[in-house]
């Protein structure tokens, strides 16, 4: 378990309790019930505490959480029969993205996500989960396949935002990314979208323009990094506690905004407290919103996913 | 007749405002350092006519000198609702928003116009680079759904100018929603039929690239105009890849298939004339300057009548 800088003081509670339940392991006639018992108490009040109000930045800190489950331990739980289709016939496979066809309660489904990695090796495998052109692209082929056949179409969404390279601008990074969008709205199937990490700028809407979009109540979405932001308009990248909070994207204010229809509820102390406990509510929410769409023709469906785009914006904060 | 003083006119009109502040007579070429006088800069449509360098140009020029007789009609946009984030980093947003309308003059970062081009009816949008940095926000996405719900209404083509460094950080999320939201607007167009024509300009980079800027039906860019997702800038620090001369400016994205022409400013208006009666299987045109149309169509008259 690795802990976050502001839980630094729970994690020297529980490393107490930790050390205590040691000690009584090694030595037998060593009674230390009552006090671990009273050192977990005072942990789990400072967890409740700590998480209560998340600040907008300590929440980018936990959507970036290393423990936190990744697209494929997402994939790897909840769906059966999961079969990886590859690359975009055009250049290569991008293993930033994740995608294939698989079954959601039985129901045949295209599942599509940026990846992270889980260590080191993984997460360079991976790209840290930022997708260059080809990853886009191979969406787009996996979205197609998903409207001929008429499965529809869950994506997970996790990436710090599309990868800033010669290769991937060489190549229509930016091209990649309008053009899955585009294709996003041209689905005659459902689709669901779920943010359960990190939500970065295009690379993210080119998944997340869905019919349906929830986020991981500790996820964020937004345009730029606060880091990003702080640097541009703040001149200093130090200041990305304060850019997190005026981009407003956590998925409170995005659910205020209308930008998402749906949070789901985090274990206390985050999806990476209790993995799977938080895999589990994701899939019963990808499952109650994908059959809240059932029996909606495709016309149906593209309509709705382009009206609800057209009235984004109308809902202020204030 | 009517049409001379409607076209005339605004052409007078400028050159007097201009007139009054003596410093704007000659101004330097950012490339080549030749001072150029402003008249013959304006003429030649903010073109260095030393060494063709690529100035900016607001949409307004750009307009007076895409439609016939410079005579447009704007398309009004629906006003999004100010300040929802209430964002403020070092300044206010709306602070922002009112120095970038008393310097430019304008309400926000896009133009939208009707009118004739060549004797071709068209609508053209136009991003502004001068206002905040040309930036997408509710504005600009409201202006492109405006263009191309007018351009379905008329059965007309849209052509769209694009400049801008990406989205306006200040609406947040909102702002990342025009990518979606513009994409919606250009499906409207393709599912009419009607043409949708890009011309990228300098530069054209971030959420505005990878949204309606790179679904044209055609891609034209103007010379040089830096075109990308991610900034050289951006590549270079967190990536630390040695970039080659040239790198994402329009003839290297030709270069690399990702667009269909490079055109000169001065060329462009017969370009997109010659494009746009084809897609349109219209007749070829009649080159050259065309009078002001007799009636401008749906036009407000002009309050003059001499
Ligand atoms: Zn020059």
């Amino acid at each position: 378990m690795q802990y976050l800088e502001f839980e630094k003081p729970l994690a020297e509670i529980e490393g107490k309790a930790n050390e205590l339940r040691a000690m009584a392991t090694a030595n037998q006639e060593m009674d230390v019930k009552a006090e671990a018992a009273a050192l977990d108490k005072k942990a789990s009040e400072l967890l409740t505490d700590l998480y209560k109000d998340l600040s907008a930045w300590r929440k980018c800190q936990v959507a970036r959480h290393p423990d936190r489950p990744h697209c494929k331990d997402y994939i790897d739980a909840l769906f059966t029969e999961y079969t990886p289709l590859a690359g975009d016939r055009n250049f290569a496979d991008d293993h930033a993205v994740m995608g294939g066809i698989a079954r959601l309660d039985d129901r045949p489904v295209v599942v599509i996500g940026q990846e992270k990695g889980s260590d080191t090796k993984t997460r360079i495998e991976r790209n840290f989960g930022m997708a260059r052109p080809e990853g886009y692209r191979k969406a787009i082929r996996l979205m197609e396949l998903a409207d001929k056949f008429n499965m529809p179409v869950v994506t997970l969404v996790d990436t710090p935002g599309a990868y800033p390279g010669k290769g991937a601008e060489e190549r229509g990074q930016s091209e990649a990314i309008a053009r899955s969008t585009q294709k996003c709205l041209q689905l005659g199937v459902p689709l669901v979208s779920v943010i359960i990490g990190e939500g970065g700028s295009g690379g993210a809407v080119a998944f997340a323009t869905a019919n349906k979009l929830a986020m991981l109540e500790h996820s964020v979405y937004s345009v730029i990094s606060p880091e990003g932001c702080a640097s541009i308009l703040w001149k200093d990248a130090e200041k990305m506690r304060e850019a997190a909070e005026a981009l407003r994207l956590t998925a409170q204010d995005l659910k205020k905004l209308g930008v998402i229809d749906h949070i789901i509820k985090e274990p206390l102390g985050g999806a990476q407290r209790d993995r799977e406990a938080a895999i589990a509510s994701v899939g019963k929410t990808v499952s109650t919103l994908l059959g809240e769409m059932d029996g909606m023709d495709r016309s149906a469906l593209i309509q709705q996913r382009r009206k609800k785009f057209l009235e984004m914006g109308s809902k202020s904060l204030a | 007749m009517n049409w001379i003083s409607n076209y005339v006119r605004p052409k007078i009109n400028s050159l007097f405002s201009r007139r009054e502040v003596p410093e704007n007579l000659w101004r330097k070429c950012d490339e080549c350092g030749t001072m150029l006088f402003h008249r013959e800069l304006t003429d030649n449509l903010n073109v260095c006519t030393s060494c063709g360098h690529h100035m900016a140009i607001t949409p307004r020029e750009r307009f007076d000198n895409l439609f016939d007789g410079g005579i447009f009609t704007e398309v009004k946009v629906k006003a999004p609702v100010a300040d929802p984030l209430q964002f403020k980093d070092q300044k206010k947003y709306p602070d922002r928003m009112k120095a970038a309308q008393k310097n430019t003059g304008e309400a926000e970062a896009m133009l939208v116009a009707e009118g004739q081009m060549g004797g071709t009816p068209i609508v053209a949008a136009a991003q502004d680079f001068s206002f905040m940095g040309g930036s997408m926000g509710m504005y600009v996405g409201n202006a492109i759904v405006a263009a191309a719900e007018r351009a379905v209404e008329l059965g007309r083509p849209l052509i769209l100018f694009s400049a801008a460094g990406g989205a306006r950080m200040q609406e947040g999320i909102l702002s990342l929603m025009q990518m979606p939201r513009s994409t919606v607007a250009v499906e409207m167009l393709k599912e009419a039929g009607l043409p949708y024509i890009v011309v990228l300009t300098h530069p054209t980079t971030g959420g505005v690239t990878a949204s309606y800027a790179m679904l044209g039906d055609v891609q034209i860019a103007e010379p040089n105009a830096l075109i990308c997702f991610a900034g050289p800038r951006v590549i270079e620090q967190t990536i630390r890849e040695k970039l080659p001369e040239g790198f994402q400016r329009a003839e290297y994205l030709l270069d690399h298939g990702m667009l269909d022409r490079v055109t000169a400013r001065t060329e462009m208006r017969d370009e997109l004339i010659t494009i746009i009666r084809m897609l349109m299987g219209q007749p070829p045109a009649i080159k050259g300057e065309l009078p002001a149309p007799a009636e401008p169509a749906p036009a407000e008259e002009p309050a003059d009548k001499a």
